[in-house]
This record gives C-alpha cells, structure tokens and sequence, in this order.
C-alpha cells in the first residue's frame, strides 16, 4: 500500500457530490428547463457545516451519533474500491463482504436515528427501507458470487484486475446480466426513481428522504455526503465491471474511469426523467428479479 | 480433570446450601406475618458465589486444554451395567466450555439482583440454576453414553425446574409441559442412537464407538437420530416449538442461560455424533446446510412478526442455531469433499457463532430482563423512548442489536464472515455442487442478515427510542449494579471479539481440529488467503471505529457544532403529534410479514373503520407457530386419538396397578422358564 493508493479513495471523497450535480442537470435538460448548478450540493454542504443543528425532544444520543457512523461506513467503503487494475489501498480476500455490510451497519444507524424522532412518517420510510434491503442484500451477493466464480479469487481488487477487454468476448453475458442487477440495486439503494423519489419530502410513498426528516446543519451535511459517497460506490462498482480500463496503460485509465462514473450518473438521470415511480408493493418484484438476473448469470457461467 | 468435577461439586453443594438458606427466609414472612423487605439476600449470594468458584475452578483444565496441553482423563468404575464414569476433555467439549464458563457466573450475579424483589422461596430456582450448569459442564465432559444421557436428563429436568418458576401463571406450567415433551422427544431419539451405536461397538465409551466400523445404512440411520435426538434440544426448524415458549416463561436470567448456552449443548452433542460416526458422506452435509437454511430463515421471519420482546429474542435464537448450522454443514461437507480450506471456515465460523451466540443473545435477555424489571412490561407496542431513563442497558442491548445482525466492528460480522467466505472459497474448484453451496450460503446468509438487522432495528427501535407508548413506561428506571455489570461485561467482549478475530479462530482451532481429525497446518495452509482476509477485516473495523470518533469530534467542534436547539419532531406539519401516533412494532414489521405471509399464517382481528368519523377501532394480529399449528397439534391429536383406549387401563387404583405389575412378572418367569427348557 503506498500513498499514491490513497489517491483513488480521496477523488471520491472529493468528486463524489458532483454526481448528483450531473444528475440534476439530466434532468433539467430533459424537464427543459436550465437547472441548478452543477457544484449546487458542495454549495450546500459548505452553507449547512457552518449552521448550527435542532434536534426534536423526543431523540436520543443516537441520532447524534448517526450521521458519523454512517459518514465513515461510507468513507471505508471508497477506500475498498478498486478502479480497475489499480488495487484499492485496502484490498483484502472477502472485502467484498466487509463493504456489503458496512452499507448495512450504514443503513442500522439511519434507520435507527429515524426511528428516534418517534415520527410516525419516518418509522414508515424505515421500515420500507429495512424491507428492501432485506432483498437487495442477496441479489448483490448473488452477483458477487459470479464474478468471484469468473476470476476465482476473493478479493475486489483482484476480481476486477482480473476483468478485461477479452472477458467480453467470452463472457460479456455475464457482465451484463450482473451490471444490470446492480444498477437496479444501485438505484434502489441511493432512493432513485423508479424505486424511491428524492426530491419528494411529503409524500407517503417515499422511502430514504422521510428518515432524514429530522436532520438539520451540520448532520444534515454528513448525510448529504454519506449520501453522494453511496452514489458513487455503486458506480464504482457497475463501471468496474463494465468498462474494460483494466486494458488501458494506468495513466489512461483514471480519466476514463471518471468518465465512466459521469455516464453512470448521466444515466440515472436519464432513467430518473423517463421513468415514473413504481407502486410501493412492485418494488420488491423488481428487487427479486435482479436476484434473479444474478442467478440466471451464474446458471449461464454453469452450462459452460 | 479432579479440579473440573471439583468444581462441578462446588456448584451442586452451593445450590444444596442456597435451599436451606432460601427456605428459611420463606419461612420467615410467615412467622412476621408480612413479607420482610430487608432480607439478607444470603441464598442469592451464597449461590452465585458458588457458580464463580466452580466455574473458576473448571476454567483451569479447560484453558489448558486449549492451549495444548493434555489434561488426564478419568475413569471411576460404576456399577450401572454398561456405564462407566469416564470424563475428559478435548478441544470440542473444552471450547463449548468456555460459554458455560462465561455466561453462567454472569447471570448468577445478574440473578442475585433480578430475584431480590421476588416474595417466592427461591429455593428452587437457585438449586436447579446450579444443577444446571454443573450437568452442562459435566455433560461437555462425558465419555461415555450412559454417562452422557444420565447428564443429559439432569440438564432437561434442571431446566425444567427453572422454567415453571413463575408456576402460578397457566401460560408458564403450560411452556414448561411443551419443554418437558419436546425435549423428552429427543432424548428418546439419543436412547436408540446409543442403544444402537452402542451394540455396534460392543461398548457405551466414547472410545471404542469412535473406533467402530459402521456400514453406510447404519451410520445414515444414526445421524438422522442425532438430528432428531439434539437437534430438538438445539431448536432445529421444526422441533424449535419449545424454544419461543419456555425462554420467555422463564426468569430472565435464565432464558438468557438457556439460550444463549443450554442450546448449543445440542449443537456439541451433534458434533460429538458426527465424531463417532466416522467419515460423513456428502448427504449428511446437505441435510445439515439445508436444516441451517431452514432454521434460520424460518426463524428470523416468524422473530420479525412477534410483539412480545423475549418471544422474539427465542425465535432469533433459531435463526443463530441456522446459521451454525450452516457453517457446520458446509465443514461437513468440506470433509466430505476432502476440501480442508472448506473444513476449518465452515467449521470455523459455525463453531465460533456458538461463542458468539452465546455472548449476545445473554446479553439481549439480559437487557430484555432489565426492560422488564425497569418498565413492567414486554410488549413492544406498550414500551419506547427507554434509552433516555435506561441508559446503560440501551447502550448494551445497541451493542448486542449490531452484533446479532452480523454487523461490523462487532463479533456476530467475525463469524458470519468466515462461513461467507467458506462459500465463497469453495466455488473457485469450478465443481457443479460447490457452486450451489455458494449460492446457498451467500444467498442464505445475506438474506438472514437483511432481515436479522430489521428485526433487531424493530426491536431495540421500538423498546429504546422514540416516545412510551404506555404511562407505565414513561416511569422506567435503570436497573442497580449487579444487572448492568454483566451486561457492560458481554458488551464489552463483543466488541472485543470482534476487533481480536485472528485470535478469536486460533481459540476455534482445537475444537476445529477434533472436527477435522487432522493437524493444525494442513488446516491453515490452504486457507491462508481467508485468514489473511479476517485481520484486513479487523484493520477495516478498527478504521471505522477511529473515523467515526474522528468525524463526530470533528462535526462537534465546527464554529456551530454545538449549538442546540431543541424542538418538537417535524411532523410534515401536524401540530400536536401524540406517543400514539408513532409507528408501531407491527406496523414496523408489516411490509416484511405480508412478504413471507405464507410462513407465518398471522391472524389479523378488526381494523376496518366504518363511518365518516370513527370513534372505537380495534386491531390485533397474532402470529402462532407455523410448525406447531400445522405440523405437531395434528400429529398429537392423531396419537392421542390412537392411545385413547389404552387410556382405561390407568384409572388411578393402585391395587390394580399392583396386579399389572404382579401379572407381567408372572409372564416373564413363564417365559423366560419356558426359554430353558
């Protein structure tokens, strides 16, 4: 591990909050209108982070402590991520496993710090969100599963070294019968359209926004970040997988790289503008059927 | 080995002594005319005091066994034909030692505080707590069937004993009839398992049963009975009917014995089978996974649609028996695959959950004893906002809430990580099976772990934050000393085991090693890999630790990083928000009930509202158990239909049962006399 290895984790952390920039302005574009600037969240982190907080009377240290957990599950999390062949400064047999579970150690304290507030409108949005993860949760390993059976090793960072330009020719399938069960995981779990509606805060139907109802200054901020960080993460993930940098010599494949996350985020608000929301009871369909898209890879990788 | 029975009579002598001492403050009321309020305690005392010197005194051999030293066996003749009093130990039974060694002192001391205010004789309940842990120990210890089984009913009646303490109330005679039956169940199935064994090796030693050669159908015939046979004590899906009944009948502190220790006995004792029974075929660790897989899915769902806080406790109790139970099917497997990576992960990680297991799931029937004691109640939509007035015991029952979700830094993530990576590990042969493992274990695993964490999201959500449901709530108070200091203690060890996991394997390794019946090396080497995974695992934790103490001092010391204020909850704008009004247990968990509503069958009474404005509504759901229901109330009432003639022979004159017994002597010596002749 040497410094330079920490570069990748810190572009996250930095370039993380432009995603959602990118996003907004998809949409924008598409709704027509001029959209609000692309650095608007690092506006409104630094705006928040120089506010001071109010806290209900009915919460406790935990809502509190909340966004700190969260924000550093997040922040282990980028440092797990390779990008491409370049290891991630830590990488480690079943890290795999680690990352999938600070996510859930992530969404515990949200769900509890929700749950604190004794708000009937986020005890619903909780106990949505503990019911989609419980679904997520399997089709992410399940999709684990067949890129640890294509690379045979256990760890991140040598599974995606081990992707390249000629991984497509023999199994491009695979790839993208596990990109798409990620990607729908990927909006599913940063609360995107069809699954959940960000921009909604009063509306019965929403899921992630109702639990941080009760956030203001400073917490808001580090749930915001955490928020962007997760965004990002999952991108991580999905251009790993299908984008062959891996191929390109290692000062090439960090612009592209970016480029990659820039479309990903482009296509979620792509996805985010043409799509309508999904009734709540369909969303555990769509849940099982990228479990299913997953299995259906790892059947595909078994005829061979 | 002389200090470990020591120590064993240590605990049975002190309870003897605590049954005199109790009875004579029973007593004492009586003669005053009114229950004395400032009683000595010295039954209470004198009785734990007794479990942490025998416990201290066993530790001794055991920790030796564990660091490789050979402790001497001991073998005293006994006159029961075919028995013999052999005790030893070795890295399986030294390791299911150290739960008892750890929990039992702990709830003792806890006992001592949660039974002060108790008007009853406590007599009783001290003798049999004591009995209880010396059967485990001794059980752990056992060479010999007879001496195995001997224990074993002292094990089932002790516990018993400890169930119907509360024996005033129905419900509780009514749990401890269930016990009695479903674990009477089992014993039976070990009565033929050793009967059988036994014949087959001319002998009840553990020795020469592990040295007998079984053909295939026998040995297949003998693990389905120690399934039966232990897995009804463990809780396996469907025989766990018990479990959601006896644990909450109980006094706290025992539940959190019963299940977080005097479960796993049944887990030592399918692992002291699988010793004896030789090379396991690959079916036996199919069936093993697919009872893991059952267990744990099964009983994290029927945990999610409880309302009562110790019932949903003893259901998540099935789910952690799934999960190792998975593990050990996967190290079964691995045996019989001839995979070693496979055998000691699998192994491993099962093994471990049982610590780990044991650590967390005490800690929660602690904490949900101290709700009790603090609140007066254990219905989830009665309690709430305890954590402001409770905050010790919120704090613990946080700590054990992550951990028995398997989430990191704690040490329930330390043991589910490594079955994770058993499955993982073994797909990289490319075989057909080894895939469907994987895709059985991750799938499995993930799926328990998503629903674990929003069961434990319900419960510590609804009993700890928020606003009381109920006016008696609003006036909890913490619990004294002697109930927090286990529970600091427990907390403590899960984080700590989940910072110290490499070390925490090499604890496992002896039990692994009497498992896999090979070296430590050749163990080691092949998942060298894996292991190197479990310290990047605890550098990652320890991170995550130092960050988020980092990002809070760091969001503290903002320019206005501690400017407060204070205000009502948003409400999307309703004004005046009442306790009521918060979301309840239930409806936290509806969205996933309605999912697996297939398994669970929940009633659901009223709800429907007539009118423009409604004044009375009432709605209740009630979820029974599946397996009870479906499976074992049509199977009894079957056989009670099938016996009932035989019903009019046991009509309660003695005189008449004095002929039976004088009839049937009578056959037998014709018989037998006409066998001579």
């Amino acid at each position: 591990m040497t410094i330079t290895h920490w570069a990748l984790p810190l572009a996250a952390w930095i370039l993380a909050p432009l995603m959602l920039g990118i996003i907004n302005r998809v949409k924008a574009i598409f709704a027509g209108r001029r959209g609000q600037p692309l650095l608007q969240l690092y506006y409104d982190l630094f705006k928040l982070l120089r506010k001071g907080s109010v806290y209900s009377r009915s919460t406790s240290i935990v809502i509190r402590l909340a966004p700190s957990v969260t924000l550093a599950c997040m922040a282990i999390c980028t440092a797990l991520l390779p990008w491409g062949s370049l290891r991630a400064p830590a990488a480690f047999a079943g890290d795999i496993i680690l990352l999938a579970y600070l996510l859930g150690l992530a969404r515990f304290a949200t769900v509890l710090a929700a749950l604190d507030t004794g708000s009937a409108f986020e005890g619903m949005g909780a106990s949505r969100e503990v019911q989609f993860a419980a679904l997520a949760e399997p089709a992410f390993f399940l999709g684990m599963l067949v890129l640890v059976l294509h690379s045979g090793a256990l760890g991140l960072s040598n599974i995606m070294a081990g992707l390249s330009a000629a991984t497509w020719q023999t199994s491009g399938i695979l790839l993208i019968l596990v990109a798409c069960s990620w990607f729908v995981l990927l909006l599913t779990e940063n609360s995107r359209i069809p699954i959940d509606d960000p921009n909604t805060h009063l509306e019965l139907t929403m899921i992630h926004e109702v639990m941080v109802l009760d956030y203001s200054g400073p917490d808001f901020a580090y749930i915001l970040y955490g928020a962007s960080l997760k965004l990002w993460i999952f991108a991580a993930l999905i251009v790993n997988l299908i984008v062959p940098v891996q191929s390109l010599p290692v000062w090439g494949q960090v612009p592209l790289f970016l480029l990659a996350i820039g479309v990903v985020a482009m296509l979620v608000g792509v996805v985010e503008s043409i799509l309508a929301r999904l009734r709540l009871h369909q969303v555990p369909k769509i849940l099982i059927g990228s479990a299913a898209l997953s299995l259906i890879a790892l059947i595909v990788k078994l005829m061979d | 080995m002389e200090l470990f029975i020591s120590g064993c009579v240590i605990l049975v002598f002190s309870g003897a002594v605590a049954v005199f001492l109790g009875r004579s403050r029973a007593a004492s009321p009586t003669r005053s005319g009114a229950a004395d309020p400032t009683h000595s305690g010295a039954a209470e005392w004198t009785a734990a005091l007794g479990v942490w010197l025998g416990c201290g005194m066993a530790l001794i051999p055991v920790v030796e066994t564990l660091a490789g030293r050979l402790v001497q066996p001991l073998h005293v003749a006994w006159s029961m034909p075919g028995g013999s009093l052999s005790f030893g130990l070795d890295g399986l039974s030294a390791f299911f030692c150290l739960p008892i060694l750890l929990i039992s002192p702990l709830a003792a001391l806890y006992g001592c505080e949660y039974l002060a205010h108790e008007k009853k004789s406590l007599g009783s309940i001290l003798f049999f707590y004591n009995v209880l842990v010396a059967s485990m120990l001794l059980l752990m210890a056992a060479r010999n069937g007879l001496l195995f089984l001997v224990v074993w009913e002292i094990m089932a009646i002790s516990s018993f004993f400890l169930v119907v303490f509360d024996d005033e109330h129905a419900h509780v005679r009514q749990a401890g009839w269930i016990y009695l039956i479903a674990t009477h169940i089992g014993t039976a199935a070990l009565l033929v398992f050793f009967a059988l064994l036994g014949r087959q090796a001319n002998s009840l030693d553990f020795e020469a049963m592990a040295a007998a050669k079984l053909a295939p159908a026998m040995a297949t015939i003998l693990f389905a009975l120690a399934v039966v046979g232990f897995g009804s004590k463990a809780g396996f899906f469907p025989l766990h009917v018990w479990l959601p009944e006896a644990h909450p009948a109980a006094p706290s502190h025992v539940s959190a014995l019963m299940s977080g220790v005097m479960i796993k006995t049944g887990i030592y004792g399918l692992l002291r089978a699988l010793t004896l029974l030789g090379e396991p075929p690959a079916a036996w660790g199919w069936t093993l996974v697919g009872i893991g897989l059952a267990s744990g899915l099964l009983g994290v769902i029927l945990a999610l649609a409880q309302n009562d806080l110790k019932r949903l406790l003893a259901y998540c109790s099935v789910e952690n028996i799934g999960v190792i139970t998975l593990g050990i099917g996967t190290g079964v497997l691995g045996l019989a695959w001839n995979q070693p990576g496979l055998v000691l992960l699998g192994f491993g990680g099962g093994i471990l959950h049982v610590l780990n297991h044991a650590i967390f799931k005490s800690l929660l029937f602690f904490g949900a004893g101290a709700v009790v004691h603090g609140a007066g109640t254990r219905d989830l939509n009665h309690l709430g906002g305890l954590f402001k007035s409770m905050r010790w015991t919120g704090a613990a029952f946080l700590v054990a809430s992550a951990a028995i979700a398997g989430l990191p830094p704690f040490n329930g993530f330390v043991s589910e990580f490594l079955i994770y990576v058993a499955g993982f590990s073994s797909i990289r042969t490319g075989a057909t099976e080894t895939i469907i493992l994987a895709i059985l274990v991750a799938g499995g695993l993930a799926m328990i772990g998503g629903l674990a964490a929003a069961c434990f999201a319900k419960a510590f959500g609804t009993v700890f934050l928020g606003e009381p449901r109920s006016p008696q709530t609003a006036k909890a108070h913490e619990v004294g000393a002697a109930m927090r200091w286990p529970m600091a203690v427990l907390a403590v060890l899960c984080l700590g085991i989940g910072l110290l996991a490499p070390w925490a394997l090499k604890m496992v390794l002896p039990a692994v090693r009497v498992m896999a019946g090979t070296d430590t090396a050749s163990l080691i080497e092949p998942s060298a890999g894996a292991l190197r995974g479990l310290s990047g695992v605890v550098w990652a934790s320890a991170g995550l630790l130092v960050l988020a103490g980092c990002l809070f001092v760091i969001r503290r010391s903002l320019p206005r990083g501690r400017e407060e204020a204070s205000t009502g909850t948003w409400d999307c704008g309703y004004a005046r928000p009442t306790a009521r009004m918060q979301y309840t247990a239930t409806s936290f968990a509806q969205p996933l009930t309605d999912l697996f509503q297939v398994f669970l069958g929940t009633r659901k009474q009223g709800g429907l509202l007539q009118g423009f404005f409604p004044k009375n509504a009432a709605f209740a759901t009630r979820t029974p158990d599946a397996a009870r229901e479906r499976l074992f109330a049509p199977l009894f009432l079957a056989i009670d239909r099938c016996v009932a003639p035989i019903r009019r022979m046991q009509h309660g004159r003695v005189h008449e049962y004095l002929l039976y017994i004088a009839i049937v002597l009578v056959v037998l010596l014709i018989w037998k006399a006409g066998g001579q002749s």
